[in-house]
């Protein structure tokens, strides 16, 4: 199984499974749930120093050097603001990976489509390594790959929503589409989410709140752990067909059959 | 001297220009790793500070990596 790794452009990974940093109770339970989660990338948010608490040094220095950070662009709407802070994030981290999130607005955190392209043709001409946050939209998910991402992350179901993957048919659609790694990103309330993205086809999932919000964040992080693996098993072992009728597993010859019937 | 921080307006009393390293001295800026700073939307590198010069009605961004999804 080590042989089998996530590549996205030049970096390889043994987890399949990445998570966010954010919204846990403590420093102390974030570690643990990253650590029994078995996550290599983990997502860091890129925000505005606090001048007025200038000598905190942060998340980054828990972090680093012990995995590799994905910064993400969350928070912006436009792609000019994107653009600026992947530039800005690839200075403080030093690091040419960004996941690519441009917003439409803060109820549904959709994606905005339009400004999401122009914002990841411009990274990639300027040597990013987009991660792109989509809609689970195949077209928009083949044009993300056709701009040069090395990879694409279709949304299950809005960020925070817990609502799982809500339209299973587009992913098996935009699977067929994409040859870059296709990843599952937001929507993840359980772990049978996960697997589920897993045995779609998908090559990782990344989720933050389904860790970090549950009653016990660390327990969560080794289910989904082992429900990546999983998922990853029984998509490369390939699953029977669907059919309407039953198929009965024992052989059907060599049946008793008592007398007077 | 007058300048955009991080959005908010903040006068200097250097009447000259001052490059990005005295500026986040000025600021009391300590902690510099994993640190990048933006004046007018160009990020200028960390080997540029000492000699990049910020002027008046400049807008700066500084900012740092935190928890995020």
């Amino acid at each position: 199984m080590s042989e089998d790794q996530l590549r996205v452009g030049p970096y390889s990974f043994s987890s399949r499974l990445l998570v966010g940093t954010a919204r846990y109770p403590n420093y102390q339970v974030m570690l643990e749930a990253i650590e029994q989660s078995g996550a290599e990338l983990v997502t860091v948010a890129i925000r505005r120093l606090d001048l007025a608490a200038s000598k905190e040094s942060g998340v980054l220095e828990l972090l680093a050097g012990r995995y590799t950070l994905l910064p993400n662009t969350a928070g912006c709407y436009t792609a000019r603001d994107a653009v600026l802070t992947a530039q800005l994030a690839r200075e403080a981290l030093e690091t040419d990976l960004i996941k690519l999130e441009v917003i439409a607005d803060d109820q549904t955190l959709l994606p905005d489509s339009e400004e999401l392209l122009v914002a990841a043709r411009e990274l990639v001409a300027d040597g990013f390594v987009v991660m792109a946050y989509a809609n689970d939209d195949p077209v928009l998910c083949r044009k993300l790959q056709d701009v040069g991402c090395a990879a694409v992350m279709p949304l299950g179901s809005p960020i925070g929503s817990g609502m799982g993957i809500r339209n299973p048919y587009n992913f098996q659609i935009i699977r067929e589409l994409l040859e870059v790694p296709m990843l599952l990103d937001a929507g993840v309330g359980t772990a049978s989410d996960a697997v589920l993205a897993m045995e779609l086809g998908c090559d990782g999932v990344l989720l933050n709140t389904a860790i970090s919000g549950a009653k016990k964040p660390v327990q969560m992080a080794q289910a989904f752990r082992l429900a990546v693996e999983s998922g990853r098993a029984a998509w490369q072992a390939g699953r029977i067909p669907r059919r309407l009728y039953a198929d009965p597993s024992s052989p059907s010859a060599g049946l008793i059959k008592s007398r007077g019937q | 001297m007058e300048l955009h921080i991080n959005g908010e307006k903040r006068r200097f009393s250097q009447s000259e220009t001052i490059n990005v390293s005295d500026l986040l001295d000025a600021l009391a800026v300590e902690q510099r790793r994993g640190l990048a700073v933006a004046i007018n939307e160009r990020v200028i590198p960390k080997s540029r500070w000492s000699e990049f010069l910020v002027n008046d009605g400049d807008a700066v961004e500084i900012i740092r990596a935190t928890q995020g999804g």
